[in-house]
């Protein structure tokens, strides 16, 4: 029995403890973001490899999520007669839900992973520690442009798979479904307001700064080896996952209400 | 490798410093001065707290208790713009060269130098050409990537990282490991120089006792997290130490056996 609940005590003080870490390294991640000096080169190559280098995959994503979404709300609202509504709903549900979240969790598998297996890697071989010695604070080097970097390019990327995924639904829609190309475009900017594609933005933003941050701390506190890395690696992509999906709902409900 | 130091005011000076990882305590108190142009060397069986030691006295982790002092100056509880400021007089090679992968061999080099002073693309590139010639390497290996290096070039392009800002104290890590006798030889030889030409303070940690005779004036060894002797590196196979005598001659039996090293690991 004591044992038992020497077992419980342990682990939620290490749940406790890793919660702390994150907070702390949140704090500090934030606050080195907004101080001197600003490694504009870094924050380049990161705006590169996680806005540019990303297009195709979410644009693949978002396409073929559109197409689907065309052919299965055809298919559901067929049912009662509301086949027109086919544009609406491709073009509410991209922009709102399925741009962003889908586009957060490709990038997620992507970037998050690329950048704990790098900076875990920078971390099991000393080039951390280097840095320090070097007169680089790790954090101002690593971590902040890789933040301001997934924050800022996220809701590019989305706006971008936005566009492809609508564009997905009406090639469906007009070359599948028999749909007017004209009717089904003024269906489609009918009744969609600016809320909407903003909603799907701010959605992005937050995915953004989640993924790196989950990237960065798991990799900046990657164990040793490759077995270390390895599993910082893929911690990254979980957390960052399931955290995608819980910020979903908080955001979604804040601007719901 | 100067034979007289200039300053009688210890360059480095650690007094009982103690850290601990969890329950484990790596280091129990250790004692050490380092006079100004002085050259230490610190040997010592794996996993007996080295490289902890290192790490204590350039502030990248932090030292349970105890005193460090650089040229007088206490750093066991220093804030972070002292520890920085600090820093900037240290340089450093790790056992593993942490080279930055994603860098040319000239961007490197040049690392420090392109922090703190306005540098031109080219000034830095003459700069890093200039200090790896010094070293011995092609100056054309400036545009490599150091997974391009073999082994001994990379230690010297760290060499190179370490001293391309003259640093007044330089601490090495394993300098030769992994090398081949030659290649070691002529690594110890740069850092001498190095240290040399710098005028600079310098500790080593080195497993390699040849290269350890080379470089180093005084020699300290590390046993269970204390320093169980220090004194002159042509004291070393005189020093009256058991640990001492069987650690410097490499011989299997002896108080240093694997076992008791796992038992000091474990704490």
């Amino acid at each position: 029995m004591i044992g038992f609940l020497q077992n419980i005590g342990r682990t939620t003080l290490a749940f406790l403890a890793a919660i702390g870490r994150l907070s702390l390294f949140t704090l500090a991640a934030v606050r080195w973001t907004f101080l001197p000096p600003y490694y504009l080169r870094q924050l380049g190559r990161q705006m590169v490899d996680i806005g540019y280098f990303s297009l195709p995959v979410v644009g693949l994503t978002t396409l073929f999520s559109g197409m689907v979404l065309a052919l299965q709300s055809y298919t559901g609202f067929a049912r009662f007669s509301a086949e027109d509504t086919v544009a609406t709903v491709v073009v509410l549900s991209v922009t709102r839900e399925l741009g962003p979240v889908l586009a957060g969790l490709m990038v997620a598998g992507r970037i998050g992973a690329s950048m704990a297996a790098e900076i875990g890697t920078m971390r099991v071989t000393d080039q951390i520690d280097a840095l320090d010695t070097l007169s680089t604070r790790p954090m101002q080097y690593l971590v902040a442009p890789r933040i301001v970097a997934g924050t800022v390019c996220l809701p590019f990327l989305v706006l971008i798979g936005d566009l492809i995924g609508v564009f997905g639904g009406y090639l469906v829609g007009v070359y599948r479904l028999g749909f007017n190309p004209s009717i089904y475009l003024s269906r489609t900017l009918e009744y969609l307001e600016i809320s909407d594609v903003t909603l799907g933005l701010v959605k992005a933003a937050v995915f953004g700064f989640l993924i790196a941050l989950m990237g960065c701390y798991h990799g900046y506190h990657s164990g040793r080896g490759a077995e270390g890395v390895g599993r910082a690696t893929t911690n990254a992509v979980v957390s960052a996952s399931i955290l995608i999906l819980i910020a979903n709902y908080i955001v979604t409900a804040l601007f719901f209400g | 490798m100067t034979d007289q130091h200039k300053d009688s005011t210890p360059k480095i000076v650690l007094q009982g410093m103690t850290k601990s990882f969890g329950d484990k305590q790596v280091l129990r108190g250790i004692d050490l001065e380092v006079a100004a142009e002085e050259s230490l060397a610190i040997i010592g069986t794996s996993g007996c707290g080295k490289s902890v030691t290192l790490k204590c006295l350039l502030g990248l982790l932090r030292a349970d208790g105890g005193s460090i002092r650089v040229d007088g100056e206490e750093m066991i509880n220093a804030g972070r713009h002292q520890m920085e400021n600090m820093r900037q007089r240290f340089g450093m090679t790790f056992q593993f060269g942490a080279l930055f992968d994603s860098l040319p061999i000239w961007e490197n080099v040049t690392f420090r130098l392109r922090q703190r002073q306005h540098m031109t693309r080219q000034q830095a590139r003459d700069a890093a050409a200039e200090t790896i010639t010094q070293l011995g390497l092609a100056a054309h290996v400036i545009d490599q990537y150091p997974a391009e290096l073999s082994g001994g070039m990379q230690k010297r392009v760290a060499l190179a990282r370490a001293i391309a800002d003259k640093p007044e104290i330089l601490l090495f890590d394993e300098p030769t490991s992994g090398l081949d006798p030659i290649t070691g030889g002529v690594i110890d030889r740069l850092i001498i120089d190095s240290v040399n030409r710098l005028g600079a303070t310098a500790v080593t940690i080195s497993h390699d006792m040849a290269s350890v005779r080379r470089i180093a004036d005084k020699v300290a060894m590390v046993h269970n997290g204390v320093i169980i002797w220090c004194g002159p590196a042509s004291e070393m196979d005189n020093s009256g130490v058991e640990e001492v005598h069987q650690f410097v001659h490499g011989l299997a039996d002896g108080p240093l056996t694997l076992a008791a090293q796992a038992e000091a690991r474990r704490g």
